[in-house]
């Protein structure tokens, strides 16, 4: 019998601890299956965060390093300046990439260093129970921002894929989501061309997936997907924001 | 036999570097030695001074309290460490730099114009040397032949001109 | 073998990149930066990493990453700046990586001032982070045990996988001495833990320090005390002087060591029975040597650049049975000789 479907290799068989309806296990497979397509899998190391991925080292097939909260980028440094022939990604939430790790995460980028970042923006601290996030919108009710985040109190959300489309060391910034098939693909070929970055000595890649907490949004997942929607690519539109292949050919360099 | 050198004046007027070439000498003769310098802030213009040590045995504390040699290249290390040279000792000062004198008659104080002397010799910026061709004349802690070994092994090969450009100086200073 | 001149930061840095420290991560602070900038020239030449971090934090996280492929890695620091390096330090230990990792320690607390100081006892050897851990703790006392004991800490880190830490201080890393390097074997333990990529013919590769379990956790900290049991048992050093008819043994490590030698030989010129205790080895204590020194003692005085730390490991080791007193000076300030021949009379030396 054909096979129409199946678990990418560098996928792990095991039950992943992820909430229902939460998409932290497509952004996974996506992952996986560029691995898979690409065939790094012996060859690639990848670095979890701290937050809802802390163990995703269970469920990526290639070696696999647990850093310590936001400093997956300089962990992923320290490999990449060890053994610059491996393939090595991070894989982070808002709180550890934009919040504890901002200092990790912009001096990677403006050093240019030639690692894949995925990062998961879903608004939300969801490991410790929905607290707000760097990225958690304005008006939006956390258990940090009971009354809904007021900018004149907590400040506003930060945009990093802007942000870092400013530095010179960043060969890739793009925002995709994960809320319907098309932006699947969509997502799938951004994570395809970080990764074909790094294989190519390009720069530092970062792939921003707007994700869902349904849990911690005390939404169904379907309502989650809506709000995903409606709420979040408004605020943190789609696109590519820098690619080095494109357009405005030589930047500062 | 022990002997405890202080260097002292501002920064830029080659303290360490004079410093470094005693050590360097006593490296050569196969001494015990250690050389250390104040660091920090002192090193962007202000004071300077080194310690350093040259001896038969191994050196216990290298930071020199009570030295029995002083060179010294401005007024406020003179006042400084003037006191503190041990009964005895010998002490070099750059009189051009330092408008005053001892009244200790327990020591030996050498005045020497060395920065007059680097300008008289078209060698400014090598009264350090100057005050060192004295230092080695009157103490002989190091024979000249040691010296030049020292300035070959603490000058790089690429600066190698400098070596005879230093030994002039220290003869120089070994004239006065 | 030839003598050169030497700092002892310089030394130090020499000394890794022959014992094939490959990569090298770090943040400027005085009194150690000669360490960086001596590693930033040579580094590349000898097919290594150096790389100037954003800050400590990120510096300790990159030695994680780098350590965890295997490679021979160092970071090193002053006091507050192995503060800051504290998190990772714990990770490490805690991911049972081998690094090194310097202090040149100043004067503290806070920003504190940036000459010699060997107040960072308690935090090297008691409590560098969170969590149950040890580092090896080495204390060289000259530029030359400097070059010694980073070599021989690369060695014990990949061992015993742990993180290990040479306690210097800014008069170690400033002073010049004459150094001699020793030949060093190129040849380093296999690491089939680490994250070098499956090659896809074995099972990946996990570092980690987090463990859900509160069964699992309490056995991989058992595991790991086990294995500080044997380096307790082995791996202690120190340098005994004059101790065998001594009656007032001194207890020094470090620079201080050096000014407590001196005390102590002017001692004995006055017929003063004075010995000195330095270990060299500051985790794990040497417990068993120093016992050995103070067989004939019947004081012991501890002199350190801190207001009273390594005393606390000195009366344990010796359970109390001899009266420990303490002499120090803070700040940056370096004890006399004459200091501490004093505290030596004061304890009933002087006739």
């Amino acid at each position: 019998m054909a096979v129409v479907f199946e678990k990418p290799h560098a996928l792990c068989d095991v039950n992943m601890h992820y909430c229902p309806g939460c998409t932290h296990g497509i952004i996974h497979r996506l992952v996986c299956e560029v691995i898979d397509e690409m065939g790094i899998e012996g060859n690639t190391v990848g670095i979890c965060p701290v937050g809802c991925s802390v163990m995703a080292y269970d469920y990526f097939n290639c070696d696999m390093i647990e850093a310590a909260h936001g400093r997956a980028p300089a962990t992923a440094t320290g490999v990449k300046r060890a053994r610059p022939d491996l393939m090595v990604f991070t894989y982070q939430g808002d709180g550890d990439l934009a919040a504890i790790g901002t200092a990790e995460t912009v001096h990677a980028a403006t050093r240019g260093e030639n690692i894949v970042v995925i990062f998961v923006n879903n608004t939300t601290y969801g490991m410790t129970g929905g607290q707000m996030a760097p990225t958690t919108l304005p008006g939006q009710v956390t258990q940090t921002t009971p009354f809904g985040r007021d900018p004149q109190v907590q400040g506003y959300p930060i945009r990093v894929c802007e942000m870092l489309s400013t530095l010179s060391g960043t060969a890739l910034a793009q925002r995709v989501a994960v809320d319907s098939v098309p932006h699947i693909n969509e997502a799938k070929k951004a994570i395809r061309k970080a990764f074909e970055n790094e294989r190519d000595k390009k720069g530092f890649s970062i792939v921003e997936v707007l994700s869902t907490c349904p849990t911690n949004w005390g939404l169904s997942p379907v309502e989650a997907l809506d709000r995903l929607r409606n709420e979040m690519i408004p605020y943190y539109p789609l696109g590519v924001f820098k690619d080095c292949d494109a357009k405005n050919p030589k930047e500062e360099k | 036999m022990l002997n405890e050198i202080i260097l002292a004046g501002f920064g830029g007027q080659g303290i360490l570097f004079a410093g470094k070439i005693l050590a360097y000498g006593g490296l050569m003769d196969n001494k015990e030695i250690s050389w250390l310098p104040s660091y920090g802030p002192e090193m962007r213009g202000g004071t300077a001074n080194c310690s350093v040590c040259i001896s038969d045995d191994p050196i216990g504390s290298p930071l020199v309290l009570e030295p029995n040699y002083l060179i010294v290249m401005n007024t406020p290390s003179f006042d400084k460490f003037i006191g503190s040279v041990q009964p005895g000792g010998k002490v070099f000062v750059d009189s051009t730099m330092v408008d005053r004198t001892t009244d200790r008659d327990d020591i030996e104080c050498f005045y020497v114009p060395a920065s007059q002397l680097a300008e008289d010799n078209d060698m400014t910026g090598m009264a350090n040397i100057i005050l060192l061709g004295k230092f080695i004349k009157e103490t002989s802690i190091i024979s000249l032949d040691t010296l030049q070994k020292a300035f070959e092994k603490a000058i790089p090969p690429k600066k190698a001109p400098l070596i005879d450009v230093n030994m002039n100086a220290i003869n120089i200073g070994g004239q006065v | 073998m030839e003598r050169n001149l030497m700092k002892g930061n310089e030394a130090l840095a020499e000394a890794a990149l022959r014992a094939g420290c490959k990569c090298f991560f770090g943040y400027p602070i005085t009194p150690q930066t000669e360490i960086s900038a001596y590693l930033a020239k040579k580094m590349q030449a000898n097919g290594g990493v150096f790389l100037q971090a954003e800050s400590e934090i990120a510096a300790i996280n990159m030695v994680l990453g780098a350590a965890a492929t295997g490679t021979r890695c160092m970071t090193s620091s002053s006091s507050p700046g192995i503060s800051l390096k504290s998190e990772g330090i714990s990770y490490i230990a805690a991911s049972d990586l081998p690094c090194v990792i310097i202090n040149v320690e100043r004067g503290g607390p806070g920003l504190g001032g940036i000459q010699p100081s060997q107040s960072d006892y308690w935090q090297a050897t008691k409590a560098l982070g969170h969590g149950d851990f040890q580092l090896l703790v080495f204390a060289p006392a000259s530029v030359q045990e400097m070059v010694d004991m980073v070599v021989k800490a690369f060695d014990k880190a990949d061992e015993y996988r742990m993180p290990a830490m040479i306690l210097a201080d800014g008069l170690l890393g400033q002073m010049m001495e004459p150094v001699t390097f020793p030949e060093i074997s190129s040849e380093q333990m296999p690491k089939p833990w680490a994250c070098d990529g499956t090659k896809m013919n074995r099972e990946h590769n996990i570092i980690n320090s987090l463990y859900l379990q509160p069964e699992t956790l309490e056995n991989s900290n058992i595991s790991r005390y086990e294995r500080y049991k044997k380096i307790k048992d082995t791996e202690t050093d120190a340098e005994i002087y004059l101790c065998d008819d001594a009656e007032i043994v001194v207890t020094a490590f470090g620079a201080t060591a050096r000014v407590a030698k001196s005390a102590v030989n002017t001692a004995r010129e006055q017929g003063i029975k004075a010995g000195l205790f330095r270990p060299k080895t500051l985790w794990p204590f040497p417990v068993k040597e120093i016992n050995e020194s103070c067989k004939s003692a019947k004081k012991v005085l501890s002199v350190e650049m801190s207001m009273g730390q390594m005393i606390d490991d000195v009366k344990l080791a010796l359970e109390c049975r001899l009266p420990v007193s303490f002499f120090g000076r803070v700040g940056g300030v370096i004890p006399k000789p004459s200091e501490v021949l004093e505290e030596i009379k004061k304890l009933g030396g002087a006739d």
